[in-house]
């Protein structure tokens, strides 16, 4: 071990050892102040994105390949980052409101963030599956924070775990097959192994699929997707919005980096599971969402679909042509969604009541004219998520179907567009009981809570107008240097 | 016969004794110890064969941590309970017939197609396995995974705590 290691390692272990210390320094603040330990939570991430700025071009690998720096790496850790400190904002008036104030809250929140950031430099199988544990491990208890109060967040939490703990089981089942057939973990090695031909080739395409379906679950794409409706709607609306982005960007930052530099050859072979994967993703999440009446379980599957629209990628990056595209296409949605959604999330927090209620999509009734603020901001991220044209969320599919069309993936692309379309149905519904039928919901307005929604709504319509800076810094992101 | 083979007799009689015991008993309680006394003679076998580290692991998880869980769990449900059972007809039928199956794989493997299920591999030095060459690997190849890891289960214990803990005001 080096200087050097640890200077590539430096995010991850300003978040990890903040989060420790963060736990011995809450013990001394008064319950009354917890507002305290969420702005030293803060504090401590954005100490953690000073280094990834500072060598956001560098590539690098430290701890005998067991994490890389690359511009994909640090993109993704900007973006987790950024996520953790929206999410902390999001919860503070939140956890107020339900009761529900704990220090560790803040903590599990921050180790979790340092799971996601190290997932983002993971060059190894070791630490992948480390780090989905990670990042995982204080989602399940964040998940039953509300448990004393609401038995719905305990079945949340003990769902989450069982099927979470069920995927561990198949990735390292897929980690061990894959050492067998390749005498290593790191990635970049297996992809050497491979290229030589000295290895077993059926031991690791069954091993590369095990750990698809892993992964699979913690991004939630159909068919692995069934906890993600009960989960997403039992935990802790401020929990729920950090998991539909954190985790899921955590899971594609390994699945991408998996399939490209690991082994694109077995991608390719499997090439027509991963349009079928995609594929059902998008045609069960957006139908199964237009059933919904309740918001939280609208935007569970909602994010299913997106979850979806990014998987188009797996399948993409078989071509090595298109795969830098294709790279920076999902990074670049993977930020948009992250923006529009927290936004979404944002406004459901302000709407839910201390009780729980105000999640039906009813209660949105009357909002555009007793608040149209909330409602336009709640109007702009619901046309993000659909994709429609002067919002992130436009640009952002537009690069996705590019990417999928160039690789003549063409069936796969008019499913795309078809079930955009379809979600235009739910989304637009919120929009239209917000604006057409009169209601009397209650909202809370609170500073940071306000700032966020500030925040998200400004970053929805600028991205949709200035693409150009974000897609310059996701079309930069080398992969271990074989994307330019 | 060597001490060895001696002793490698006298632990195999043990083991499978207390392998037997453990299904037999009827207390779940004599059960769960039966199955400690496997879990020791098993580890004294891996020391016959040199291979001290596995040994250690066998102790401290199997018969040191996962059996203070299952005792745990027996006390807290009560002794009793486990002896009234449900009784499954089907059951032992099926368990002989897929014991059986597994039985025979083994003896297939050993005795006929040894040579073609494993692969030759080179004479493996003695050193390896040793708690040394693993203390070495771990703070220096696998050192991030090491550290990782004790985070984790930090992470795991803080969260334990969390959802167990009884509201204060």
């Amino acid at each position: 071990m080096t200087t050097a290691d640890l200077n590539v390692a430096l995010p991850f272990i300003i978040v990890a050892a903040w989060a420790c210390i963060l736990l011995v320094i809450d013990l001394f603040i008064p319950a009354d102040r917890k507002g305290l330990t969420a702005l030293l939570a803060v504090a401590g991430m954005g100490f953690a994105s000073i280094p990834v700025l500072l060598r956001f071009e560098e590539s690098n690998r430290a701890f005998n390949g067991m994490i890389v720096q690359d511009g994909f790496s640090s993109f993704l850790q900007l973006l987790l980052l950024g996520v953790g400190v929206i999410s902390v904002a999001l919860a503070y008036d939140y956890l107020q409101r339900r009761k529900i104030v704990k220090g560790e809250y803040y903590t599990l929140l921050l180790f979790s963030v340092s799971g996601m950031v190290l997932m983002a430099q993971a060059g190894d199988l070791i630490i992948v599956f480390l780090a989905l544990e990670l990042l995982s491990v204080p989602l399940y208890v964040l998940s039953g924070f509300a448990a004393k109060s609401n038995p719905e967040s305990e079945e949340a939490a003990m769902k989450y775990f069982l099927l979470g703990a069920f995927a561990s089981g198949f990735i390292v089942y897929g980690i061990a097959l894959v050492y067998g057939a390749t005498g290593t973990t790191e990635i970049e090695a297996i992809h050497n192994v491979l290229i030589s031909g000295v290895s077993n080739l059926g031991l690791l395409t069954v091993g590369a699929v095990l750990i698809l379906v892993g992964l699979g679950f913690k991004v939630a794409v159909v068919p692995f997707h069934m906890w993600t409706p009960d989960v997403y709607d039992g935990a802790p609306s401020s929990v729920t919005a950090l998991m539909s982005v954190g985790a899921k960007a955590g899971g594609f930052a390994a699945l991408l980096r998996l399939f490209l530099a690991g082994f694109p050859e077995i991608a390719a072979n499997l090439a027509p599971i991963l349009v079928g994967v995609a594929a059902l993703t998008l045609i069960w999440g957006n139908i199964a969402a237009i059933a919904q009446q309740n918001i939280k379980r609208m935007m569970a599957y909602s994010s299913i679909s997106h979850a979806g629209y990014i998987f188009m990628m797996l399948p993409a990056i078989v071509d090595s042509d298109i795969a830098p595209d294709a790279i920076s296409a999902a990074l670049f949605y993977l930020f948009v969604y992250a923006v529009s959604n927290l936004g979404a999330w944002g406004v459901i927090l302000a709407l839910e009541r201390a009780d729980g209620g105000g999640l039906s999509i009813d209660d949105y009734a009357g909002l555009g004219e007793r608040n149209p603020g909330l409602a336009l901001a709640m109007a702009l991220f619901m046309l993000s998520l659909i994709g429609v044209p002067p919002t992130a969320g436009f640009i952002g599919k537009f690069f996705l179907f590019r990417v999928v069309l160039d690789a003549n993936m063409i069936g796969l692309a008019l499913v795309g567009v078809i079930t955009s379309l379809i979600s235009a149905y739910y989304y637009l519904r919120v929009v239209v009981v917000m604006y057409m039928r009169s209601g009397d919901p209650q909202v809370r307005s609170e500073r940071w809570l306000n700032a966020t929604l500030w925040l998200t709504a400004l970053g929805t319509f600028l991205l949709g107008i200035f693409p150009g800076p974000l897609l310059n810094l996701a079309s930069r992101t080398g992969l271990f240097g074989l994307v330019p | 016969m060597s001490t060895q083979l001696i002793l490698f007799f006298i632990l195999a009689v043990i083991a499978i004794l207390s392998a037997i015991g453990m299904l037999v008993s009827k207390n779940s309680v004599y059960s769960a110890m039966f199955l400690v006394l496997n879990f020791v003679t098993i580890a004294v076998l891996f020391l016959l064969l040199n291979a001290p580290f596995i040994a250690m692991v066998q102790v401290t998880i199997y018969a040191g941590a996962i059996m203070v869980l299952f005792l745990f769990v027996i006390m807290l449900l009560g002794t009793d309970m486990a002896a009234e059972g449900i009784s499954m007809p089907w059951q032992p039928p099926i368990a002989i017939l897929l014991s059986g199956a597994l039985i025979l794989e083994f003896a297939f493997i050993l005795f006929f197609a040894q040579q073609d299920v494993l692969p030759q591999i080179e004479a493996i030095s003695a050193a390896f396995g040793s708690p040394q060459s693993i203390g070495k690997l771990l703070f220096n190849f696998y050192l991030l995974p090491f550290e990782v890891t004790s985070v984790l289960l930090l992470v795991a214990m803080v969260g334990a705590i969390i959802l167990a803990q009884r509201e204060t005001g």
